[in-house]
């Protein structure tokens, strides 16, 4: 009758079957993702320069952190761990992410709460809306450090005609504004992603929720916090977690922005420097893979305190 | 407790007219059901009567006042959702007591009448679960006791049975009935395609078609005195036999109406003859399709349950009293 045997090369055969599937992604992912990141990680563990890769030797944990007793007894701490310039990239880049990514989500979900409500045009004001994140960063970066320029730029302009500042400043250049700058763009930049992003958790949420809401005679204010808060929740936590690792990697825009500055440098372009500029290899690389650690913490501890399900089970 | 008066109300969307002119007057406490085929504008008329439309002209009014500019939470309404549109973040209980909550009535006074409605409707055990962890009928009940709580002149619901099986159909239908007898003078509006809904529950029904009120009366006055075709093959089931051509003429009718506990059987001076092609055992009755040459079988009931065999030649007579003779407008000859 029944041929159980069978029964289970089905089962085995599923299995195969997907194995198939996915191997072109894992193969993938292994060669442009994991390959890079373990290259990376034993660079770290040795002295390779760039003029000599494969003639590295292991020195350990020294790039990150090392003890020498000088011969006065004195004993120094060396490496990234103990690096004023690298702790001020960090502090630079955190920042940064907050602060750009409170912005975002703040402007973004306004926006699509607007793009929500029905409206003539809505689908053109949509798509209108994505042109800054559309634009590569190199372009945009560059065109606003035009419009930022001190002596030509628009802004600069604008501000000391209607009376806000008595003389251009020097956006990008000065330390005090600097990181400012590079805020202000990159909030135009991704608020539209971010805006599409809670638009399509926004429009998960049933319409009838709200029919019911407005019997029941709720005042719009308590709707947004009591209903559309917490059921738009799941979405924008997905959204904060992929802004916030694209932040936290910042780079072509402050490279274009702002190249050099201190109050800007964040700890990509700080790495690449060293991997690159300065010919300390293995020091940008153990740099490169305390970022990996760095953005990994964070996104877990993300992930553990607000409960973001990523998996998609159990939603309603 | 609301008296509810449409004159000449009508409602488009863009272009479109939905409803189409309807002039309506729903009675204080009364149970008024609108039915009529899917894409009638029923559930508009509902969101109309609610507030969450506006009505584009006419005039309604709950009680004399005129309501027309007036928001859905000022009318005194509470709904029942087809979807149910519980809130699904909220355990039953906030479900319930939120719309409360916002109207500043007291912690205790919010307990006592969430309560109540629970027990009411017995889903006191389930106060502290969230909706996606109820079954569809339980959500029911939760939606209803969410319009109980709110103490509501009128009761609108919208296809509330349409998402459940057929058994928990008619036992919520039971206890719909029964929630209208207890809460007394509350005026309740409920919306269905289901006609056999609309007969069991309904003190009057409301038959809709294409924007337009075909007819308004009581259950009975639906069945017995429909007026027009369209009425007399909605309501009642199995559907109102009709006959056209030289059986319809042979009545001074263009099309004959019978209904098929009305059809006799007889042996001798038959009115109509033919030959049995199927039957239907329902359990309490026997019905017999008699092929006699016109457009669809004759359904005809048998009395008792008396078996008929197929193939078999049969002779019929309509009951005299009972036909329904339509002129071409489709509209009753009396
Ligand atoms: N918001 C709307 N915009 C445009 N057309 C609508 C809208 N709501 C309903 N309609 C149309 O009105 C007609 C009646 O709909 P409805 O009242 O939902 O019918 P039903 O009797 O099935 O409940 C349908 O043809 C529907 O397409
Ligand atoms: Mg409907």
């Amino acid at each position: 009758m029944f041929d159980f045997s069978k029964e289970l090369d089905l089962e085995a055969q599923r299995r195969r079957a997907a194995f198939y599937f996915l191997a072109p992604m894992i193969i993938a992912l292994f060669c442009v993702a994991a390959w890079p990141l373990l290259r990376t990680i034993y660079f770290s563990f040795t002295d390779t320069s760039l003029t000599n890769l494969y003639g590295g030797e292991w020195i350990g944990f020294d790039n990150y952190l090392q003890r020498r007793e000088l011969s006065s007894g004195r004993v120094i701490w060396r490496g990234t761990l103990v690096d004023p310039a690298w702790w001020n990239a960090v502090w630079n880049t955190v920042r940064f992410s907050v602060i750009s990514v409170f912005f975002e989500t703040v402007f973004g979900l306004g926006i699509a709460l607007v793009l929500n409500a029905e409206f003539r045009g809505r689908g053109w004001v949509r798509a209108a809306i994505l042109i800054p994140w559309a634009i590569p960063t190199i372009v945009s970066a560059k065109m606003w450090a035009w419009m930022l320029n001190d002596q030509f730029g628009i802004i600069n302009d604008i501000l000391v005609r209607i009376g806000i500042l008595e003389r251009g400043i020097a956006w990008t250049a000065s330390i005090d504004t600097a990181m400012t700058a590079v805020l202000i763009v990159d909030i135009w930049k991704t608020t539209p992603f971010m805006a599409l992003l809670c638009l399509a958790g926004l429009q998960m949420i049933p319409r009838d929720i709200y029919e019911a809401a407005k019997i029941d005679g709720v005042h719009p204010l308590k709707v947004f916090w009591k209903i559309t808060l917490p059921l738009v929740r799941p979405a924008l936590m997905v959204a904060v977690i992929f802004r916030m690792l694209d932040a936290l990697r910042i780079f072509d825009l402050i490279y274009v922005l702002t190249p050099n500055s201190k109050a800007t440098k964040t700890m990509s372009v700080i790495s690449r420097e060293n991997l690159i500029d300065f010919d300390k290899f293995a020091y940008g690389s153990a740099q490169s893979t305390l970022l990996f650690a760095i953005i990994a913490i964070f996104v877990s501890l993300y992930i553990w305190l607000g409960k973001v399900n990523l998996s998609g089970e159990g939603n309603q | 407790m609301a008296e509810i008066i449409l004159k000449n109300v009508t409602k488009s969307f863009g272009q479109i007219e939905v409803i189409k002119g309807v002039d309506l007057l729903i009675k204080k406490g009364e149970f008024m059901v609108f039915v009529g085929p899917s894409g009638c504008g029923k559930s508009t008329m509902l969101r109309l009567i609610s507030g969450l439309e506006s009505i584009t002209t006419g005039e309604m009014t709950f009680d004399g006042e005129v309501v027309n500019n007036v928001i859905p939470s000022k009318r005194g309404v509470a709904m029942v959702f087809q979807s149910y549109a519980l809130y699904p973040h909220m355990n039953v209980y906030n479900n319930m007591a939120f719309g409360m909550k916002l109207a500043k009535s007291g912690t205790g006074d919010i307990k006592q009448r969430v309560e109540e409605a629970a027990k009411l409707l017995q889903i006191e055990h389930l106060l502290d679960r969230l909706p996606k962890q109820l079954s569809g009928g339980q959500r029911q009940r939760v939606a209803i006791g969410r319009a109980i709580v709110r103490d509501p002149r009128v009761f609108l619901f919208d296809e509330p049975l349409s998402n459940l099986d057929a058994a928990l159909r008619v036992a919520t239908r039971l206890e719909i009935a029964k929630l209208h007898h207890d809460m007394g003078d509350v005026t309740m509006i409920y919306v269905t395609h289901d006609q056999v809904e609309a007969m069991t529950l309904a003190d009057r029904i409301c038959v809709l078609r294409d924007g337009y009120v075909e007819q308004v009366g009581t259950p009975s006055e639906l069945y017995e005195k429909p007026d027009s075709i369209f009425v007399a093959g909605f309501i009642g089931s199995p559907k109102m036999n009709f006959l056209e051509g030289e059986f319809a003429d042979a009545f001074d009718c263009s099309t004959l109406g019978i209904r098929s506990e009305h059809i006799d059987f007889c042996d001798e001076n038959p009115v109509w003859q033919g030959e049995v092609v199927h039957t239907e055992d329902v359990g309490s009755d026997n019905y017999i399709f008699v092929e006699i040459g016109s457009k669809e079988p004759l359904i005809v009931r048998s009395p008792g349950r008396k078996g008929s065999v197929y193939g078999m030649k049969v002779g019929l007579k309509p009951q005299d009293q009972h036909l329904h003779r339509f002129n071409r407008e489709g509209r009753p000859i009396r």
